[in-house]
């Protein structure tokens, strides 16, 4: 067996960034993730990485820009209200279309909110966040495993599509402990032949810019930018099934809600319940298909989220709202319940809500 | 094992601090003893002392938490009456504090008074499966950290190897080397080894002292995970 180590989630993200070959890290602090921080100030300067505590999210956003379009692993982390904060940053990102690595560590909202944790940022990490017409790849850990091997796949699937890719994390898993192995590790590179490098005088300088003067030659790169996220909705879908071969209930949840999900599933199954969990690992790209196919043998669904219902909007997209879906929740940095989720269980085998 | 009036637990962040000093506390409880335990972490936002308020309630020991604790509240403010802990001496005081010299600095208002009383075991405690502290000269260098920031020396080490619900008895045997070059390292005794209750149960009569634990259950555990037998 691999060496086990005992990690928090949110020093799983950074030790795996760092494996990753991340050497450059700029944020400011936040809870609940400012153990990335911390992590990442105790380790980069033994390894001759930058880590570097910005003057505000909004610098660490640009400095993640900069280090980005010079061709380098470059990431940030924070949660919620300073993912917003760096919303501008993000967008400036993905028009310049260099790879970047972003982590949100999430906690109640909306405004200030609270610490405790939270799924509410669904909207802002897969519909948008920042201006103009962009995506994300968005990557949701269910366990502190998860944040290590989502980590290498995030920075892996940046630099191959060259965009930007987030881990969506809650405060729970960012908080908690868990043993975990390294040895799933497995970087991949790709040549950034666009990069600012710099020149020695031996080729035509490149550029890394998000502004265009010509409208026609925006919407190309609008229409060219759509053509890869097509590309990445066909081959990066990412998601875990459990007991669904013959479900009745479809349980859909990520993250820390997938969790406690899966434990109502095996107590609804004990009381001989055909309820079964969809699991999606990637919200951007979401798992349509795997949900389109359950609409056929479920008579309903069950969306169990950390906010107000967000992710239910495109269940019943991908489904074509060809089957009830109800909303089990809590919000605020509440978490449900085991015995909550398996209520809803017990009525919507009911047909109520 | 002997007890001090006031017994602290420091160390690196999440190296189980909270779980050993509300069960020390609960042990001292159980021998008779009047005991208060005080929570000084002033930087952890989620896993925390008063996570167990009913069951130290339950056995009599009074709880001195932040007033925030477990709150939207992220303030790190300590409440007056910690320093009960130190004034009034016919109490065991059992003192957890927060990870790191970070978590130390609350330590040093505190400090002055510990070591006037001098009756006191400020306790390291130490965990080789952690990231940071993997090797005993990285936990020597932590121990120093907290040291300067708390104002107060070490004068024993807990050996608290875990590896959280795949801990078995060998995780914390096969520590010994680890303890023994950090004890000779740092001059001090290894105090006490802790070990969850069934993990403890398969390390009696091989390892004295021993501190079976019950663990804080805040924890999402997988039904997979919840069938595995500890040890």
């Amino acid at each position: 067996m691999a060496e086990r180590i005992l990690m928090k989630g949110n020093e799983a993200i950074a030790e795996a960034a760092i494996q990753a070959g991340c050497r450059h890290y700029f944020g400011y602090p936040i809870t609940p993730q400012t153990e990335i921080a911390a992590y990442m100030a105790k380790k980069m300067p033994k390894i001759g990485g930058v880590f570097l505590q910005a003057e505000s999210e909004i610098a660490s956003i640009n400095m993640v820009y900069g280090a980005a379009a010079a061709g380098m692993r470059v990431m940030t982390s924070s949660s919620s209200p300073g993912i917003s904060l760096k919303g501008e940053g993000l967008s400036y990102i993905a028009g310049s279309d260099v790879p970047a690595f972003v982590v949100n560590v999430q906690r109640g909202g909306p405004g200030l909110g609270g610490i405790q944790p939270s799924q509410s940022d669904y909207f802002q990490s897969t519909k948008g966040g920042g201006h103009g017409d962009y995506r994300m790849i968005v990557l949701a850990p269910a366990s502190v495993q998860e944040m290590a091997s989502l980590t290498v796949k995030g920075f892996n699937l940046a630099d191959k599509y060259s965009m930007l890719s987030m881990i969506l994390a809650d405060g729970t898993i960012g908080q908690m402990m868990e043993p975990i192995s390294f040895e799933d590790v497995a970087v991949e590179h790709y040549p950034k032949p666009w990069a600012l490098t710099g020149t020695e005088g031996k080729r035509k300088h490149n550029i890394v810019n998000s502004l265009y003067l010509n409208p026609e030659v925006l919407e190309q790169k609008n229409f060219e930018r759509y053509e890869k996220y097509k590309a990445v909705e066909a081959s990066e879908v990412l998601y875990e099934t459990y007991m669904m071969d013959d479900a009745e209930i479809g349980v859909a949840a990520f993250g820390i809600a997938a969790r406690v999900a899966k434990n109502a599933v095996a107590a609804a199954r004990a009381e001989g319940i055909k309820a079964g969990l969809i699991r999606p690992i990637t919200l951007w790209p979401f798992p349509k298909q795997v949900l389109k196919d359950a609409a056929e043998q479920v008579k309903a669904f069950v969306s169990v989220e950390l906010n107000m219902g967000q992710m239910i909007e495109d269940i019943r997209l991908a489904t074509e709202c060809r089957r009830p879906v109800t909303l089990c929740n809590r919000a605020g940095g509440m978490i449900p319940s085991p015995e909550q989720v398996l209520q809803s269980i017990h009525a919507a085998v009911k047909g109520g809500n | 094992m002997d007890h001090k009036r006031v017994t602290l637990f420091a160390g690196h962040y999440g190296s189980g601090k909270t779980n050993i000093a509300v069960n020390y506390a609960l042990l001292l409880a159980g021998e008779g003893k009047r005991v208060s335990i005080a929570d000084l972490d002033i930087v952890n936002p989620y896993f925390r002392t008063k996570d167990s308020a009913a069951e130290l309630e339950a056995a009599g020991v009074r709880l001195i938490s932040p007033q925030f604790a477990n709150t939207n509240v992220d303030l790190p403010a300590l409440p007056a009456e910690a320093y009960s802990l130190v004034e009034d001496r016919s109490v065991y005081a059992v003192m957890d504090i927060g990870g790191d010299d970070r978590g130390a600095y609350a330590l040093g208002r505190y400090a002055p008074m510990i070591l006037a009383e001098n009756d006191y075991r400020m306790a390291f405690v130490a965990n080789p499966c952690r990231p940071l502290t993997r090797t005993p000269r990285e936990a020597l260098e932590v121990m120093r950290e907290i040291e300067a920031a708390g104002h107060l020396p070490f004068t024993a080490i807990v050996n608290n190897a875990n590896l959280a619900h795949e801990t078995t008895a060998e995780t914390v045997l096969s520590a010994a080397p680890y303890m023994e070059e950090l004890s000779r390292l740092s001059g001090l005794p290894i105090y006490l080894t802790c070990a969850e209750a069934r993990v403890a149960e398969a390390l009696r009569g091989r390892v004295e002292p021993l501190l079976a634990m019950k663990l804080q259950e805040k924890y999402f555990a997988l039904p997979e995970q919840r069938d595995k037998p500890f040890c």
